[in-house]
């Protein structure tokens, strides 16, 4: 959590988070409430035309979730939005950034706008998005 | 193609018990080692009433639902062809567990690109807790390819 008030330019303290592996996605299956197949069971992911099982988009979403609360508290998050761009595959190891792009006011409130990315080690971009975090 | 006569739909609310438990583990899942998803005192200190529904799991509360994929069903979305493109949330109170969350969706748009071969299907859901105090706007896009 940064003391000073954020600023455009500032960028985020990236999150590195391990490879993508089968108990990862068994777990956030259990843990999310999501139990499509396509995520934990391979068969059904072949018969759906995938090569094998894939991360849930919820899971990376989570993740730029914990970027922007290691750097703001919860309580400051006004908005959050996750475009999905690409699948993120088992052996996968992402990494989530952000910056401030700007500053702006919406109902009295000064809210910092932050542009958010989830990629692969590839430098394969999976998720963009933005959040609005109250100063 | 998904008929667009479904915009508009309404689909029955429901209710949901958040539970500590059940965000511990969803923190496990996610990696997730603060101590303010994990420790009541600690949330309490930073002034929840307890421990804090993180900023996706109002998501998963959404799903906690006999079955959860039946408006899927209800509209023609097929689970092996669909991906999510695209999810928004807007915060408006906090939410945190000991509470009761309803949880009111609607299907606010239907539309399809290149030449119907991807249909997109959004759903809206307002969330409001046991005080009736509105806590979030949820808004999904889901991507359908039809081979």
């Amino acid at each position: 959590m940064s003391a000073k008030t954020p600023a455009a330019g500032d960028r985020l303290p990236a999150l590195a988070l391990p490879p993508v592996n089968r108990t990862t996605l068994a777990l956030f299956a259990g843990a999310s409430g999501d139990h499509n197949p396509i995520h934990i069971d391979i068969d059904f992911a072949r018969k759906a035309g995938m090569p094998d099982v894939f991360a849930h988009g919820m899971l990376s979403m989570a993740w730029l979730a914990r970027l922007l609360t290691d750097w703001q508290p919860q309580s400051k998050l006004r908005r959050f939005n996750a475009r999905f761009l690409g699948i993120t595959h088992l052996g996968n190891q992402i990494t989530c950034t952000g910056e401030v792009t700007e500053i702006v006011e919406e109902n009295g409130e000064r809210l910092a706008r932050v542009e958010i990315r989830s990629a692969n080690q590839f430098g394969e971009t999976k998720i963009l998005g933005d959040a609005l975090v109250a100063l | 193609m998904i008929d667009k006569a479904h915009v508009g739909r309404e689909f029955p609310a429901h209710s949901v018990a958040v539970e500590a438990g059940r965000l511990r583990f969803f923190a496990k899942a996610t990696g997730q080692t603060d101590p303010v998803y994990l420790d009541e005192a600690v949330a309490r200190d930073a002034g929840y009433r307890g421990l804090p529904v993180p900023p996706t799991f109002l998501f998963s509360l959404d799903v906690e639902q006999p079955d959860p994929f039946a408006w899927f069903n209800a509209i023609g979305l097929d689970l092996a062809k669909v991906l999510h493109g695209e999810q928004l949330f807007v915060y408006h109170a906090p939410a945190c567990a000991g509470d009761v969350l309803t949880f009111s969706s609607r299907i606010s748009d239907v539309y399809d690109k290149k030449g119907g071969a991807l249909d997109f299907v959004v759903k809206e859901t307002r969330v409001t807790n046991q005080d009736g105090v509105h806590v979030a706007d949820l808004r999904a896009t889901i991507v359908q390819r039809n081979a």
